[in-house]
């Protein structure tokens, strides 16, 4: 606490670190929240996917010395093609059913698929070490910060906006929204709703992979990691408000910033404080900062 | 419908309750100690299904009610050195407390947020246990919990849950076939009708939350004592997953069902893990089979196969 009055700097290091927590969380729950916004399913195994990106990150990056960039492709792939199995396979039997089912069935993925990991990649806590050229701190003028840490506070925003433009600007994101409002309609009028479907879940599932890709060097995959990640998304979704893609991003800064700075006035308990900003805010607005109020029918 | 319980259910309650408590003369630790706890895990489950087969409403929270139950039982026995008349009370008390509480945000919502509200709530209670750790001795536990010396034993402990789980299950048998369970289900079948005859369905969900939020402190006071420990895991989310599929892989549309589902998916777990480390994975095929097979349980399949051999004969 005091550190944070007493030093202009540090306090100015806290406000990067939250910002570059914030908007590494916003690639996951963007992800997410996207995938709820269209299909109405809350994917539990969103977790795990990110698990997924970061140990295919490990494999291909670390293990493999193919490169970090590779790294994060490959891993937006795998979980690409995962989703692609898994939204075929499963989900696309279930749209009809109640959600509690829906929410069932994403849990098993939980399940199984961390039994997989534990199979792949073992129970070790595995390190992936940072890219060349951001392993270093790069100079602010007032101060020096980790490269690693400013590229991924840069990043968050360009996923942002290339999502915003292809949902709000492009004929694909107007039928996906139209999707959202009416799905029946829309196939009545010729729309192919199952390609928007999968095409939905790929890339929420792949941003996933790409937010645990990018996290490697940062939390060093290991099992367990899906559950606390899982649950941070959650919570910045529903302040932020289920669905909406600016509430994501606002979300996702205000629990990096809560977080963080709560870390350092009282420690060990940020946790706790994010969940009572969650409360808060739910108080106040019940469907999130961005949120809109159910509609019936949902 | 009144708080009678039909025939066949009654007798096959006897049965079971005779049988359990019979147990004790078969003299096997091993007996013993799988009974009470399916006890337990099964009055955990039954009172997980006030809010979802009853209410209609989904909490994927209910482990932090169990862990609050044991938490303060284990507490207020260890660290205050309370008899248990106050302190098992106490325990219900402040998980239904807990409960109510958490039921005033909730029940601003419905559905899927609902759910994860009370999967937020939840991580609330979890992180709470973690963190303060002067109090819950955080990530290693609250370990030497004080047991009462008329129950310190492996038979008397086995006869003292009997009796608690059983009077438990009578009175939520009582509620759930009360005025009010009748309320809850017209709530669950239409909450909009519901809402127009009368009923402050807002209320009528919150208290569904509570009552099961304090039966479930039942379970975890018993359990605190049991294990003579509480863990940070019992508030963990896996865990209210878990009590989530026993309830539905019992049946949620039928009391007792969730009982069934605790004991069957208790008996299944001991046994895959003497064949399998991968238990997880068993539990997701059984997770994917309930979904895509058996959305109404073992009771739900139990009354088809029935169905069927009356009407074939």
């Amino acid at each position: 606490m005091d550190m944070l009055l007493s030093s202009p700097t540090f306090a100015f290091i806290q406000v990067l670190n939250s910002i570059s927590l914030g908007m590494n969380l916003f690639i996951i729950a963007a992800g997410l929240s996207l995938i709820f916004g269209v299909l109405r399913v809350i994917n539990f195994a969103h977790g795990v996917f990110y698990m997924f990106g970061a140990y295919i990150m490990y494999t291909v990056a670390q293990d493999l010395e193919l490169g970090f960039v590779t790294g994060v492709i490959a891993a937006a792939a795998g979980l690409a093609v995962i989703a692609i199995v898994v939204e075929r396979g499963l989900f696309q039997w279930l749209y009809d059913k109640e959600h509690l089912m829906q929410l069932l069935l994403t849990f098993a993925i939980v399940l199984i698929m961390g039994d997989l990991a534990k199979i792949i990649w073992g129970t070790d806590q595995l390190s992936v070490s940072y890219p060349d050229g951001l392993s270093g701190a790069v100079d602010l003028g007032v101060t020096f910060y980790p490269a690693y840490r400013m590229m991924l506070a840069v990043i968050g925003p360009v996923i942002f906006i290339g999502l915003f433009l292809l949902i709000e600007r492009t004929r694909w994101g107007r039928l996906t929204r139209a999707a959202t409002q009416d799905m029946e309609m829309l196939a009545a009028l010729g729309v192919n709703v199952p390609v928007i479907y999968v095409t939905i879940f790929l890339i929420g599932s792949a941003l996933a992979g790409v937010g645990g890709a990018l996290a490697a060097p940062i939390n060093s995959p290991t099992p367990g990691m899906d559950a606390t990640i899982i649950v941070e998304c959650f919570v910045i979704v529903i302040i932020g408000g289920l669905g909406s893609l600016w509430g994501t991003f606002v979300g996702a800064l205000i629990y990096g910033f809560v977080f963080n700075f709560g870390s350092v006035i009282v420690p060990n308990w940020q946790d706790v404080f994010a969940f009572l900003l969650l409360m808060v805010v739910l108080l106040i607005r019940p469907w999130g900062l961005f949120g809109k109020p159910e509609r019936e029918g949902h | 419908m009144g708080w009678n319980m039909p025939r066949g259910v009654l007798f096959t309650c006897i049965v079971v309750l005779v049988a359990l408590a019979l147990i004790p003369m078969a003299d096997s630790r091993y007996l013993i100690d799988i009974s009470t706890e399916i006890m337990v895990y099964a009055l955990f489950a039954l009172s997980l299904n006030v809010i979802i087969g009853y209410s209609g409403n989904v909490s994927f929270g209910h482990a932090a009610y169990f862990a609050i139950g044991g938490y303060t039982n284990a507490i207020l026995l260890t660290t205050y050195e309370l008899p248990l008349i106050v302190a098992f009370p106490a325990a219900v008390l402040a998980s239904g407390l807990a409960a109510a509480f958490v039921a005033y945000f909730c029940t601003r919502l419905t559905d899927i947020y609902f759910a994860m509200l009370t999967l937020a709530f939840a991580m609330l209670v979890w992180a709470i246990a973690f963190k303060w750790r002067s109090v819950t001795g955080g990530d290693d536990g609250f370990v030497g919990v004080t047991v009462p010396e008329f129950i310190d034993g492996r038979v008397p402990f086995f006869y003292f849950t009997l009796i608690t789980v059983t009077l438990s299950t009578a009175v939520l048998w009582m509620i759930c076939h009360s005025a009010f369970g009748q309320t809850l289900v017209a709530v669950r079948e239409n909450i909009t009708r519901a809402g127009f005859i009368g009923v402050n369905t807002r209320l009528m969900r919150g208290a569904a939350f509570a009552v099961a939020g304090a039966f479930a402190g039942i379970a975890g006071a018993i359990f605190a004592m049991y294990n003579r420990g509480v863990y940070t895991e019992s508030a963990f989310w896996p865990e209210s997953a878990q009590v989530l599929i026993m309830t539905l892989l019992g049946g949620m549309y039928s009391f007792f069902g969730p009982a069934i589902g605790a004991a069957a998916l208790y008996l299944l777990e001991r046994f895959a893990n003497e064949y399998t480390e991968y238990w997880p994975t068993v539990l997701g095929v059984i997770l994917l089979v309930i979904v895509l097979v058996l959305p109404e349980g073992l009771v739900g399949l139990f009354k088809r196969v029935k169905a069927r051999m009356v009407g074939g004969r």
